[in-house]
């Protein structure tokens, strides 16, 4: 009876773990199928490189070149401002604050990551953008080139998305630098280093791994973020410059899925192929970092 | 020979809990000392007050002197970089940084700012010669520390503490977690380092402290039993716990 009970346990809880490979699995297939014909419909130079989106004309054009670099661009950009941040306030919580402060930041910290994203953008709605719409003012003024936004922009998706990235990379920073063993701690100070050259010298680099781990992560993030940025962003496809409307191959998808058709709607399913190509190669990216750190350990 | 540490009266709390009762020690300089006793008896503890590494540990409180070189290193105007940087730790597990071998030994240099390549490369190689192991590294300078066996981790830490041009070495439990071979070429590196260091090594094993060591200190429970040359505390020690320890009778 027994050996009957432990074959159906196993029989379970292998059912269970085979749901998240069946998705993962069909999801690839999905976007595959959903997303090349398109690529070869329009041709993959001109959607990939193409500038003009025109997707409901008489004449329409399908080129995404714009969203891509939006969506990198901006990641790269929310990525440069949120990963110092996120490491030094990593190092102050683990190395600097006392106990008490510790306890206050850390909480604050986990609160970050629960926020739902849409409460960013309406933050980020009514506090970010009416500040750069004065400053958009003020730089193009007398500009009779620049299309004004509102304060609608590229900007405010970097600004926006670098805070949403922070508990990622603190998260993780925290735990990295806390793995690290304080004996390369002692060792260092013995050696009669000060403690922040302890830090930056010889505790940061054994974290390295952990942290690079973090950074990976917000990568993910950030480029996988929808809501907050389509709120803050403007929405015109357009060259992605601080003060332009833009859109992303997250916000694209929001914003016209729901009324598009024929070969449009095939195009936007190469937008999301291509999203999802990044996505995996961000995560694969992961793994092998994560390797790398276990073969140091 | 004079002595390079003095200590008066030192006590030394843990919170509420005494673990060093009035400790007298002097020193001398270019000998090797080796503290002695049974765990939880304050021989490590005492070891790091010498370089205060005990400033680490938020309950702890020290009073008394000790002074090295004739300067109080508990005085409020005491640089602990510069005292850390004249004495010297290894400690009982080889701890080398995650990166490479010539990074490791050039890491202190570096920190009290040394940047010509030239000169680290000098350091490099003199420490690493100082603590017989340049000649197993000098190949693999560049790959990782992490790569090597216990025994010579623990000569590179050996190695990296010199690269500061330390004088006196403290050295905690140095082969406790090595095998007896390795043990046998750090105890051999010993000798040959007194002549230029003093050198301060805490043992669980009395025959170590018996082969290696010119003065031994026995400790109990925080309290410095008997301090005197080794020699003669191993034939005719004054203190029957001392006799019973050494003759394994406890501990």
């Amino acid at each position: 009876m027994i050996s009957h009970k432990e074959r159906l346990a196993k029989g379970i809880v292998t059912g269970c773990a085979s749901v998240a490979i069946f998705a993962i699995c069909s999801i690839t297939i999905y976007m595959i199928l959903k997303g090349v014909p398109a690529l070869f419909k329009v041709g993959p130079l001109e959607l990939l490189f193409g500038t003009v989106w025109r997707p409901t004309g008489s004449n329409p054009s399908y080129g995404i070149l714009y969203i891509i670099l939006s969506s990198l661009l901006a990641t790269l950009c929310s990525v440069g401002i949120g990963v110092p941040i996120g490491v030094m306030s990593a190092v102050f919580l683990t190395e600097i604050a006392n106990k008490k402060l510790a306890s206050i930041v850390s909480p604050a910290v986990e609160l970050l990551a629960a926020i739902p994203s849409v409460i960013y953008g309406l933050l980020g709605m009514m506090i970010l953008n009416p500040v750069l719409f004065k400053l958009e003012k003020w730089i193009f003024s007398g500009s009779s080139t620049h299309q004004f936004t509102g304060g609608a922009n590229m900007l405010a998706a970097i600004i926006v998305l670098a805070i949403m990235i922070l508990p990622t990379v603190i998260n993780m920073s925290v735990s990295a630098i806390r793995a690290v063993p304080s004996s390369l701690k002692q060792a260092s100070l013995a050696l009669g280093a000060t403690k922040m050259q302890t830090i930056f010298k010889a505790i940061l680099p054994a974290a390295k791994s952990g942290i690079v781990a973090g950074i990976v992560l917000g990568i993910g993030r950030a480029i996988g973020e929808a809501m907050a940025i389509n709120m803050v962003s403007g929405g015109s496809v357009n060259i992605p410059l601080p003060f332009n409307s833009v859109r992303f191959l997250t916000t694209q998808l929001v914003s016209e899925m729901s009324y598009s058709q024929g070969l449009h709607r095939e195009v936007l399913f190469t937008v999301g192929l291509v999203l999802y190509i990044f996505i995996m190669i961000i995560n694969f990216v992961l793994l092998k970092v994560k390797k790398k750190g276990e073969l140091h350990a | 020979m004079e002595n390079i540490i003095e200590v008066r009266n030192l006590n030394l709390y843990y919170g509420d809990h005494q673990a060093l009762k009035n400790i007298n020690m002097d020193i001398k300089k270019n000998s090797i000392t080796a503290f002695i006793g049974p765990s939880g008896c304050g021989k490590s503890t005492f070891l790091r007050t010498l370089n205060r590494m005990n400033d680490l540990i938020d309950s702890v409180r020290i009073e008394g002197s000790i002074k090295i070189d004739g300067k109080e290193i508990y005085d409020k105007n005491t640089d602990t970089i510069s005292l850390r940087k004249k004495v010297g730790m290894v400690f009982q597990q080889p701890n080398p940084f995650p990166m490479s071998i010539y990074d490791n030994i050039a890491y202190g240099p570096r920190v009290h700012g040394i940047k010509d390549k030239k000169t680290l490369d000098k350091i490099v190689e003199d420490s690493l010669k100082q603590a017989a192991i340049y000649d197993e590294v000098k190949d693999v300078l560049k790959k990782s520390a992490l790569g090597l066996s216990g025994g010579q981790q623990q000569r590179i830490c050996i190695a990296r503490a010199l690269a500061v041009q330390p004088e006196i070495l403290l050295m905690d439990e140095p082969t406790s977690a090595l095998d007896p071979i390795s043990t046998l070429k750090i105890e051999e590196l010993m000798e040959q380092l007194k002549q230029k260091y003093t050198v301060v090594v805490v043992t669980h094993n009395m025959q170590q402290a018996a082969r290696v060591s010119d003065d031994t200190a026995f400790f109990l429970v925080g309290d410095l039993v008997e301090f005197g040359s080794t020699k003669q505390m191993f034939s005719y020690p004054k203190d029957k716990r001392t006799e019973d320890y050494i003759t394994g009778r406890f501990g």
